[in-house]
């Protein structure tokens, strides 16, 4: 038992996590379609300095912290990568949809460029001598879900989703936030600087989706950084409009597809779905599948941002 | 159209400004239209992104070890000539058929996202149903064995069928979702990729007189040469020798003319980009939108599937079926930037597709110059980028257009004045 919900947490964290960048951005009224590029560039950039601390023999005693500080690294160049789509298009108002494309096809090639050029192969392998895996075989039964055998970035994450979900209902400047996204002409009218706070959602969502895609590599895809996450990021895409643009339904979602891919992963050792002689295909199928049915039934009412993708022209008011 | 309307009002409103010219002649009329500003803005993309795309190339010279700064620029040299830069002229040849053969499925991709976004959705499910498309026409002209019957065309042309079926089926369920659950096709097109993808893989691996059993081989269907079913080639082999080219690329451009013809000379085609521009003005004229929507996704999910078709029905392309549920094919989610970069104009698409390989086709003989293809990668990102601002560029071009025409008026009226005083 402990095992499925920890392995379901594995796969549902970076989902969880990037769901919510895309939130972030499309709540100030930016669709961000460049999830999967940013994840993809910061998870290089992650395994990279993970890479260096491990050559420069640097914090390779805690092995935590340093798992922690390639984390926020890689949502730092996440945040920095995004603030090419903010610039296109706040700045200069161009097509959300073109930038967020661009970006797609760019930090692949990025990737591959800089891990051929100083790697000299298409991908980057972080050496598996430092373990990141926790280790507290003496824990409580609940308490071992989070830290036995269970990698560090799980509780950080559902904390940092639970304040940033608190954060955008209940301050000030969340609240401003989600306006620009609503309706960025009254906004304006009451004196909110609707640019600052598009950067500052797009900003956020690329920093949390650098991050969820350096945990990706680093616990579902085996320490491996390269040109793709697998479309994780247009997974969670899919997850936030299946969440319906809220924190809760997101959660849902995540959660919900997690254990669907776990299940995929364990049915060979459990008897039960062995017996039923059904290839893995059929296991892969089944989260895509579900979430399909489901939002035929519950899509009806959408809780889509109003103006986002709209490039906000002061002359609308 | 929306557009359309733009660009006689600003014409009507600069017509007192130019009096004496006429509406359309001369070099202002010229820029005046929106395709050569279209292209002009196109132009300045593809100069920014080489641009950058050199700098990055000198960042990377001056860093990497073995590699001085000349080499920065031989690879900007081989990536603008693209496929004539790879030595003899024999290789040119291959180089350049092998261009135009990988031209063929972009263009067709590029199609299928330019005919959705028309129609104001966004196919990103153009993976899927490239896959759909790839197993539907495999299954057909893989089954049916022909080198004897000498019936190689006929199946073929029911491969192409089949496969076009298969994609039309696959793209209408994101359009049935839009139309008659409100789901966002995005996310429905994301679910359905993964689903194509696995059923494809699930689908031949229990074919398994499909599958290439040769030596060092895994993984693999045979291919459509084993059974006499593939493309002709109507002799393009012989004049691009060593190349992969086939007819394909007649399909695809046959198809653009087709598309182009239904989207701006039928009604069909009229009620297509009416319910992009507005889905709630169209279904107050009378238009069935929900029916648009399907059937605008149906066209953009058979587009793509040929384009499936026609790459893997060329009789030197395998298919790597066993991979096949863990990565999307790249073809599908080019045609996204094929599509962008021809401002979804189906003629324009197939100049963007040949000029996306043209790029790749340099990408590839990078090598000799110490880099990696992926700057060509890096370099068609940058130039989609910028294709994202052709707005402002366009808005620039007219800026400067009625700022001269000013100034010629001005000097017009100064002369002109200058005359009375004199007489």
């Amino acid at each position: 038992m402990t095992f499925i919900i920890q392995k379901t947490l594995v796969y549902s964290i970076p989902l969880l996590i990037v769901a919510l960048a895309g939130m972030f951005a499309e709540r100030s009224g930016i669709i961000n379609l460049a999830l999967e590029g940013e994840m993809i560039f910061g998870a290089f950039i992650g395994a990279v300095a993970v890479y260096l601390f491990q050559t420069g023999n640097i914090l390779v005693e805690h092995p935590q912290i340093m798992y922690v500080v390639a984390m926020i690294i890689g949502a730092a160049a996440g945040a920095v990568y995004s603030l090419l789509l903010s610039f296109s298009a706040v700045k200069l108002k161009a097509d959300q949809t073109i930038g967020g494309t661009a970006l797609n096809m760019l930090s692949p090639a990025l990737v591959n460029t800089l891990a051929l050029t100083f790697f000299s192969q298409e991908k980057l392998v972080m050496p598996l001598s430092t373990n990141f895996v926790l280790k507290n075989e003496d824990a409580g039964e609940f308490l071992k879900i989070f830290i036995d055998k269970a990698y560090i970035s799980t509780p950080i994450i559902i904390i940092l989703f639970i304040v940033l979900s608190v954060w955008i209902y209940k301050t000030r400047t969340g609240m401003r936030m989600r306006a620009c996204g609503e309706h960025p002409q009254a906004a304006d009218s009451v004196g909110i600087n609707v640019d600052k706070m598009r950067y500052l959602g797009t900003t956020i969502s690329g920093a949390l989706a650098g991050c969820g895609g350096y945990i990706y590599i680093a616990t579902t895809a085996g320490g491996t950084a390269e040109s793709t996450v697998a479309g994780m990021g247009f997974l969670a895409l899919a997850i936030m409009i299946f969440g319906n643009w809220k924190p809760l339904g997101i959660a849902l979602g995540a959660v919900m597809f997690g254990f669907l891919k776990c299940i995929g992963a364990v049915s060979s050792s459990i008897d039960l779905l062995k017996n039923l002689g059904l290839p893995m295909y059929f296991y892969n199928i089944i989260p895509y599948f579900v979430v399909l049915v489901v939002l035929a039934f519950t899509a009806k009412k959408s809780g889509c941002p109003k103006a986002e993708g709209i490039p906000y022209d002061k002359g609308m008011r | 159209m929306r557009n359309d309307k733009k660009i006689t009002v600003s014409e009507r409103t600069s017509a007192p400004m130019l009096n004496e010219q006429p509406k359309n002649g001369g070099i202002n009329g010229f820029f005046a239209k929106e395709g050569t500003q279209s292209v002009l803005a196109s132009l300045v993309c593809i100069s920014a992104g080489l641009i950058i795309g050199f700098i990055v190339m000198l960042l990377i010279s001056a860093f990497a070890e073995r590699m001085s700064i000349a080499d920065a620029f031989s690879g900007l040299a081989i990536l603008v000539c693209g496929p004539f830069s790879s030595g003899s002229l024999n290789y040119i040849t291959t180089n350049f058929g092998d261009m135009i053969f990988y031209a063929a499925p972009l263009i067709l991709t590029g199609l299928s996202v330019a005919i959705a976004f028309k129609t104001g959705l966004f196919n990103i499910g153009a993976p899927g149903q490239f896959l759909m498309g790839t197993a539907g026409s495999l299954y057909v002209a893989l089954s049916i064995d022909s080198r004897e019957s000498g019936t190689g065309v006929a199946v073929w042309l029911l491969a192409l069928l089949v496969g076009m079926i298969c994609g039309m089926v696959w793209g209408a369920i994101p359009g049935l979702f839009k139309a008659f659950f409100g789901v966002n096709e995005v996310i429905v097109c994301i679910m359905t990729n993964w689903i194509a993808a696995n059923l494809v893989s699930w689908f031949f691996s229990e074919k398994t007189n499909l599958i290439n059993t040769g030596y060092g081989k895994s993984g693999y269907l045979i291919t459509t040469e084993m059974t006499g079913n593939s493309t002709p080639k109507i002799g393009l082999d012989k004049v691009f020798s060593g190349s992969y080219i086939d007819s394909g690329i007649f399909i695809a451009a046959a198809v653009a003319v087709i598309i182009y013809i239904v989207l701006n000379k039928t009604i069909f085609g009229y009620e297509l980009k009416a319910c992009g521009n507005n889905r709630n003005a169209a279904r107050y004229a009378g238009m069935n939108e929900k029916r648009n929507i399907i059937l605008s996704m149906a066209i953009a999910g058979c587009l793509a599937a040929l384009g499936g078709a026609v790459y893997y029905l060329n009789p030197g392309i395998e298919f790597a079926f066993s991979s096949a549920y863990s990565k999307l094919p790249d073809y599908g989610f080019n045609g996204i930037p094929v599509a962008l970069l021809a401002s979804n104009n189906p003629v324009g698409v197939i100049f963007s597709g040949i000029f996306l390989r043209y790029l790749g086709q340099g990408g590839d003989n990078l090598t000799s110059a110490g880099f990696n293809r992926y700057i060509a990668d890096i370099i068609i990102a940058l130039i989609i980028y910028f294709a994202g601002f052709s707005k402002l560029i366009r808005d620039l071009i007219n800026k400067k257009r009625q700022m001269s025409m000013k100034k010629t008026k001005a000097a017009e009226d100064n002369s002109g004045a200058k005359k009375d005083r004199e007489a």
